[in-house]
C-alpha cells in the first residue's frame, strides 16, 4: 500500500472513532433533555400556586415590604448568572455571559455597582480568567438542579436584598439564564427578580382578569408575605436552573449532532480522496508493468536479430 | 352529597397528592386549623407537622409537611411545601435513624423533621 492512501486510511479510521463519539453524546443529551423538561414540568404546579399565593397578599393587602418596594436610588445590584459546569454546548455558555455583561454594563451605566454571583464551573472560569470579583459562586449541580441547590443558591442573595444598602447589601436583584423555549430555540435572557412588582405578578398569575378573593390572612399579612417572598424567590431560582440545564442539554445535543454530520462529511471526502489515490497506484503499476514488458520485448527481439 | 374540597398538595418538584376531601386538617403557626367546604378565603403560614385529609371516599390521607403553606378559596384548597411525603412513602426505620443522628448532633431542625415524619407515619 502506498504512503499516500495509508495516511487517508489513518485519518478515516480516526474521523470514524471521533464520529461515534459525538454521535453517543448527542444521544446522551436527547434523553436528558426529556427528562430535564420532565422536571420542569413536576416544579410548575407549585411555582403556579406560589405565584398565585403572593399575588392575593400583594392584592388583598397594603403590605409593604423590602422586597417589593423599589429603592428610590438604586446604589448596588446583584446579578446571578446561570451557566454550565460543562462546555461542549455550541454557544450556550457565551451567550448567557455575553447577556451578564451587556447587563452590568447598563447598570455601571446607571451608576450603580454590580455584584455578581454565578451558578456553573463555565462562568466562573471566564470571570476568574478576567480577574474580575465574584461575590459567590456555586458549582458541580448544573446538570440536574434540585430544589436544596436552589435553596443554596437563594439563601446569600435574599440575605443581601434583606441589608441595608450601607452595610452592603443590595437593591435589585437580577437573574441571567437561558429560557427553554423549544428543543431548537433556547433565549438567553436577563429578568429582575426583586424589588417585585406585584402588577407583573398579578397579570401573570391571572391573564383572564379573575378577581382574586378576599383572603383571611393567618397568622397576619405581613408574616405571611415575610415567609411567602423568600419561597417565592427560591422557586423561580429552581425553576431558572430547571430551564438552563434542560437549555444546556439541547445545546449539546444540537452541536454534538452538527459534529456528527461534519464528521461523516470529512468521511466521505476522505474515502473519495482514498479511492483516488488507490486507483492512481493501480495505474501507475500497470503502466510500470506494461513498460516493463514492453521493453523486455524489445530487448528480446533486438537480440534475435 | 355533602360539598367537597379540591385539596392539592405539592411539593417543590412535584405534585405529591390531589383529589376530592371533606376535611382538612393543617398546622399553622398559630395553631391547627380544619378547613371544610365553604371555609372563607385562607392563606396561611404552615409549621412542620402531619397533615390529615379526609377524602371523600371515606379515607384517610396523612402527610408529613415541611415548612410551607396553606392557602384555599373557592372550594379549592392547596397545601404548598418545600418538602412532602405521604405517611406510606415514609421509610420508618430511616426516619428513626435520622431521628437518633439528629439527636446526636443536636441539630433542632433535623430533629423536628423526623418527628414529624414519625409521628405521621405511626398516624396512618
Amino acid at each position: 500500500m502506498g504512503a499516500q492512501l495509508r495516511v487517508y486510511k489513518r485519518r478515516i479510521r480516526s474521523v470514524t472513532a471521533t464520529k461515534k463519539i459525538t454521535k453517543a453524546m448527542e444521544m446522551i443529551a436527547a434523553s436528558r433533555v426529556v427528562k430535564a423538561q420532565r422536571k420542569v414540568a413536576a416544579s410548575t404546579p407549585y411555582a403556579t400556586e406560589l405565584t398565585r399565593a403572593v399575588t392575593a397578599v400583594g392584592t388583598g393587602s397594603n403590605t409593604k415590604h423590602p422586597l417589593t418596594t423599589q429603592a428610590e436610588t438604586v446604589t448596588r445590584s446583584a446579578v446571578l448568572l446561570l451557566t454550565s459546569d460543562r462546555g461542549l454546548a455550541g454557544a450556550f455558555n457565551s451567550n448567557a455571559i455575553k447577556i451578564a455583561e451587556q447587563l452590568t454594563a447598563r447598570l455601571e451605566r446607571e451608576g450603580q455597582e454590580v455584584e455578581i454571583y454565578i451558578v456553573g464551573r463555565r462562568g466562573v472560569a471566564h470571570y476568574n480568567f478576567r480577574e474580575r470579583k465574584i461575590a459567590e459562586s456555586w458549582t458541580g449541580f448544573t446538570d440536574e438542579p434540585s430544589y436544596a441547590d436552589a435553596k443554596k443558591v437563594a439563601a446569600p442573595l435574599i440575605e443581601a436584598i434583606e441589608k441595608d444598602t450601607a452595610e452592603g447589601g443590595v437593591d435589585e436583584l437580577h437573574i441571567v439564564f437561558t429560557e427553554f423555549v423549544s428543543m431548537m430555540t433556547q433565549t438567553a435572557l436577563d429578568d429582575r427578580l426583586l424589588p417585585l412588582s406585584l402588577e407583573e405578578v398579578a397579570k401573570e398569575a391571572a391573564p383572564k382578569g379573575e378577581i382574586l378573593p378576599l383572603f383571611d390572612f393567618e397568622p397576619s399579612a405581613e408574616d405571611v408575605l415575610d415567609a411567602l417572598l423568600p419561597r417565592y424567590v427560591e422557586s423561580r431560582i429552581y425553576n431558572a436552573l430547571l430551564q438552563s440545564a434542560a437549555s444546556k442539554h439541547a445545546a449539546t445535543r444540537r452541536a454534538m449532532k452538527s459534529a456528527t454530520d461534519n464528521a461523516g462529511e470529512l468521511i466521505e471526502t476522505l474515502s473519495r480522496l482514498a479511492n483516488a489515490a488507490r486507483q492512481a497506484e493501480i495505474t501507475q503499476e500497470i503502466s510500470e508493468i506494461v513498460g516493463g514488458s514492453a521493453a523486455l520485448a524489445d530487448a528480446t527481439a533486438g537480440s534475435d536479430r | 352529597m355533602a360539598a367537597e374540597l379540591h385539596v392539592a398538595l405539592v411539593a417543590a418538584d412535584r405534585e405529591v397528592w390531589s383529589g376530592q376531601a371533606t376535611l382538612v386538617v393543617a398546622r399553622t403557626t398559630s395553631g391547627d386549623i380544619g378547613v371544610m367546604p365553604g371555609h372563607q378565603p385562607l392563606l396561611g403560614v404552615l409549621e412542620s407537622g402531619p397533615v390529615t385529609i379526609r377524602t371523600s371516599e371515606g379515607g384517610t390521607v396523612i402527610a408529613a409537611v415541611h415548612g410551607g403553606f396553606i392557602s384555599f378559596a373557592d372550594d379549592k384548597l392547596s397545601l404548598l411545601a418545600e418538602i412532602a411525603e405521604l405517611s406510606d412513602e415514609i421509610d420508618v426505620q430511616r426516619a428513626e435513624r435520622a431521628l437518633e443522628r439528629a439527636k446526636g448532633d443536636d441539630d433542632a431542625s433535623a430533629e423536628r423533621r423526623a418527628e414529624v415524619r414519625l409521628r405521621a407515619a405511626t398516624a396512618r
